[in-house]
């Protein structure tokens, strides 16, 4: 129906060029949406079996290349929490017959960026750089994946600069709240309740020989791909790549990866205080252990979290930020691993606002148990499905995709199907999954903040029994850094 | 089809840099100025369905005065909060229901705002950008205000107070720039200037300085330029033509000495930050004190990473950049000493690898390595349409400092016409020990270990 808005009658004088004035009593009607044409991955095998996906991207002369071996930090061994981010770390630090510092020149000289990371489940070592220079830059990869020599001056560097950013690590509340949380939910011994990058005391003590146990365990051709996307054709490309890679033998037999297994949920809810005296908002985390990226219910949890917390118009934001102006923006996120990682509601709040924004965290996590509007579930599906093919225009984006695709060993028709998966969610599927990972009153909640100011009106509230963390408790006791 | 974006022509003649892969980079646009001044681009590229519709009002904190500090980056809040056909709540609920995103930034010299959509979603993201841009006032009240000034107050907490050396960067300003330059204060702005602001301040500032003839538009991306310019006439042939914005008088700005400060913050490790005035962006010196940040700063093998960072390990980190901006520029090295090391040290060596720089210039291999990489991140530039610094944005900021929507060759021209001299030469004129700005953050006593 159209509405005829006061503002219509004077549009008529204002037109200056002959052209028709738009209609703006109702937001123009759309098209369909385009087709989805998503990349054509070609998948090949090197002669040592190592499986490459390539995908050709022609618009910008850059490739993007990823070695990604299926072990993270979330197979460090017990008692070497930090083992994975330091491995991957260490392998720029000499390869090949080159020094640390030789690496970086040539890596610079190229114009490429090359970097090795280690996330919760995969190790990678990634290459982006202009086209015209990847056989150059190949080469350097390989040493530094194939190669590395783990120098022992280097380590002590290495480990010198994370024990002075596992101190620093202190000074930020976002920081502080986020392990705090997962010390909360998962305890000192699991994976998940320490930082990637271990604690001073997992850093101090581990040898090259750790490291190295640990390379030679992850970094096998049965247990890694290769990915390619950009400005090639697989036909150029197989060539340089088997000159670079196929040669990669196994040095010992790859061994299964250990699974960190599934932690307990909480059985009730506890509220944690991390006092930081002085600052203007407080830090607040409230949640549970979530849901492994297995999950059957992944397209309804996407959905529903849309709603939740995951766009600007979900229902934290709009009501801590834009409804009650509390804090610059409140989300939530369901941070899917091989194993269940947390469920987090998340937000920085002004100070003396603390527990009038954690009444309204609560009234909204309780909420989403009801059905949800067709029109908000509608908004929320098209939002998750029509931005699909955003996540494929860059050589990095597909690449992460893809990184996805192997770490998690999603089936081969994931992509073209993650549309339709989304489509078929019904209002009953969102409330079926918001009732069994929206458990609020076992939640768990997590305020870092000015606890002279802010503790007060919590325990007014009397959301549950509350304890306070010392940073001790959170880091582990603070690094010994001489001199 | 898929056409190519971006045309890379081999150039003609092999440069005598055998690394330089020497390929041309250039968009092909359309542009014209409706008759209510708005000057428009448009730009094909069908690598993926999407298009963004990116707008940029020449107006930034810059413009402000002295009392209403941080208005123009609030003011840009206020055009999310809804327009005369759009009431609150439909620009962002419509335009995620057609899978679309959007954001704004605001600088000092500038505010820009983008909204990438699917490309059958073009009209309505151009129904929503012409409505906030013609007829903005008409949804606004004084309650919008007192919503987003909330909202504003906790960005400055969130982004500045409560982060780490979060304040070093508004007292450098304060400390570069005199009071009556409009660099002097941030662009967040500060809480009494915030809680100052009013409804009649929107107003006249919507009047001044949101005028079509004072905004610049890009629409690209997965578009037929012929539909395109078709639909940017008619939605925004009714938005009313403005007043330019009165010249502003920018007072001319030098150090004559050292300006030394302490602050503190809630840190465990004390930081300094070294700061110099500079050549304006695209001014003679500007490209090259980029290669200078690059030789002190850029990578492992730089000059003060290798002494501060590798080799003496008295620094947790150091850093360095030219902050390239219309009416000045400054130049930046920050360093974090590792415990039980001073800013004192480190400045010593800094100052020491300046001198050095200034007496002997650069090698022929850092000027190459520095400017191999420059040349690489245009490509890189180039990969994505929308968003912040996408293609689109790069158009846009293009055109508003030179007037070509299409000058990414010239840009990268000023980079490959440097050699060491050039270098040697705006490290000497533009980085003298006696007139900068020296500040170092230092841990308050008692801050929880």
């Amino acid at each position: 129906m159209r509405r005829v808005l006061p503002g219509l009658l004077v549009l008529a004088g204002v037109v200056t060029s002959g052209q028709q004035a738009p209609d703006r009593t109702r937001p123009p009607q759309l098209g369909p949406p385009p087709p989805l044409n998503l990349p054509t991955i070609q998948n090949r095998r090197l002669s040592n079996g190592l499986p490459v996906w390539l995908v050709e991207l022609h618009e910008v002369p850059v490739v993007q290349v990823n070695l990604v071996v299926l072990r993270g930090s979330g197979n460090d061994p017990a008692g070497q929490f930090g083992a994975a981010s330091l491995t991957a770390a260490m392998l720029e630090e000499g390869a090949g017959s080159r020094s640390s510092l030789e690496i970086a020149d040539a890596v610079d000289f190229l114009g490429a960026d090359l970097g090795s990371a280690s996330g919760i489940d995969s190790s990678a070592i990634r290459l982006h750089v202009p086209v015209a220079r990847i056989a150059d830059a190949l080469g350097l990869m390989a040493d530094v994946a194939l190669r590395p020599t783990f120098p022992k001056d280097e380590l002590e560097r290495l480990r010198r600069e994370r024990l002075t950013n596992i101190l620093q690590a202190r000074d930020n509340p976002a920081t502080i709240d986020a392990l705090a949380f997962n010390r909360a939910l998962y305890g000192p011994t699991h994976r998940y309740g320490t930082a990637a990058n271990g604690t001073a005391q997992t850093i101090a003590a581990l040898t090259t020989e750790d490291l190295r146990a640990f390379y030679a365990a992850s970094f096998q051709p049965a247990n890694a791909s290769l990915l390619i996307v950009g400005d090639v054709t697989i036909e150029k490309t197989l060539p340089l790549l088997e000159a670079s890679f196929g040669g990669w033998k196994p040095a010992t037999s790859a061994s299964p990866p250990t699974s960190v297994g599934d932690a307990p949920e909480p059985a009730a809810r506890q509220i944690y205080l991390v006092d930081k005296p002085g600052a203007p908002q407080s830090q607040i985390r409230i949640g549970w252990i979530g849901v492994a990226r297995s999950t059957p219910d992944y397209f309804p949890i996407q959905v529903l979290n849309t709603i939740l917390g995951g766009s600007f118009s979900s229902r934290l934001n709009m009501n801590l930020r834009e409804k009650n102006g509390y804090t610059y923006g409140a989300s939530s996120q369901f941070d899917m691993r091989t194993s269940a990682g947390p469920f987090v509601a998340a937000a920085g709040v002004q100070t003396d606002k603390t527990a009038d924004a954690l009444r309204e965290f609560f009234n909204e996590l309780n909420g989403i148990a009801k059905t949800v509007p067709a029109d908000e579930l509608a908004r929320a599906k098209n939002y998750v499905s029509l931005r699909y093919p955003e996540g494929f225009e860059t050589s990095g984006d597909i690449s992460r995709k893809l990184e996805d695709a192997i770490v998690f060993h999603l089936p081969a028709d994931y992509f073209s199907k993650y549309v339709p998966n989304i489509e078929a969610v019904t209002a009953a599927d969102v409330q079926r999954v918001a009732q069994k990972y929206i458990q609020p009153n076992r939640f768990v909640v997590v305020i870092t903040g000015d606890l002279k100011v802010i503790e007060p009106p919590i325990r007014v509230l009397n959301l549950g029994s509350i304890k306070t963390m010392t940073l001790d408790e959170i880091f582990g006791p603070a690094p010994k850094l001489t001199q | 089809m898929k056409r190519a974006a971006v045309l890379l022509v081999l150039a003609l003649g092999v440069p005598a840099a055998a690394q330089t892969p020497a390929q041309k980079i250039e968009v092909q646009y359309t542009q014209f100025t409706l008759p209510n001044g708005l000057h428009v681009i448009l730009h094909e590229d069908h690598g993926v369905p999407l298009v963004t519709v990116n707008t940029w009002y020449h107006v930034g904190s810059a413009n402000e005065r002295p009392g209403r500090t941080g208005f123009a980056h609030l003011f840009e809040h206020l055009m999310f909060m809804g327009s005369g056909h759009a009431p609150y709540g439909q620009f962002d609920e419509r335009l995620e229901a057609v899978g679309g995103t959007n954001n704004a930034s605001t600088e000092n010299d500038r505010t820009n705002y983008y909204i990438d959509v699917p490309s059958n979603a073009l009209e309505l993201a151009l129904f929503f950008e012409s409505d906030r841009m013609g007829y903005l006032l008409d949804a606004m009240k004084p309650m919008t205000v007192d919503a987003q000034r909330d909202v504003v107050k906790n960005e400055r907490r969130q982004s500045y107070e409560n982060r780490p050396y979060g304040m070093a960067d508004i007292t450098l300003g304060e400390m570069l720039f005199p009071e009556n330059h409009p660099y002097h204060w941030p662009v967040i702005g500060y809480m009494p200037d915030l809680t100052a602001a009013t409804y009649e301040d929107v107003v006249a500032f919507f009047k001044t300085y949101y005028s079509p003839s004072n905004a610049s538009l890009v629409v690209a991306g997965d578009i037929d330029t012929t539909k395109a310019r078709t639909l940017v006439e008619q939605w925004f042939s009714d938005v009313k033509p403005g007043p330019a914005p009165a010249p502003m008088t920018i007072p001319g700005v030098a150090l004559t000495g050292v300006q030394k400060k302490t602050i503190t913050d809630r840190v465990q490790l004390p930081r300094l930050f070294l700061a110099w005035l500079t050549p304006r962006h695209l001014e003679p010196g500007d490209a090259a004190l980029d290669v200078v940040a690059d030789v002190l700063a850029g990578g492992k093998n730089s000059r003060l990473y290798k002494r501060l960072v590798y080799d003496m390990q008295i620094a947790q980190d150091v850093s360095a950049y030219q902050e390239s901006q219309a009416l000045c520029s400054t130049f930046h090295i920050t360093a974090t000493p590792r415990p039980g090391h001073t800013p004192d040290e480190l400045q010593t060596v800094i100052d020491e690898e300046i001198g050095k720089l200034q007496r002997e210039g650069p090698s022929d291999h850092e000027v190459q390595r520095s400017l191999n990489q420059i040349e690489a991140s245009f490509y890189n530039r180039m990969e994505r349409l929308g968003g912040f610094s996408g293609k689109a944005d790069q158009i846009n900021a293009y055109f508003t400092e030179t007037g070509d929507p299409n000058w990414f060759g010239q840009d990268l021209g000023r980079y490959r016409a440097l050699s060491p001299s050039n270098i040697r030469a705006a490290a000497t004129a533009f980085l003298p020990r006696d007139r900068r700005v020296e500040l170092t953050v230092m841990p308050e006593p008692g801050a929880s270990k």
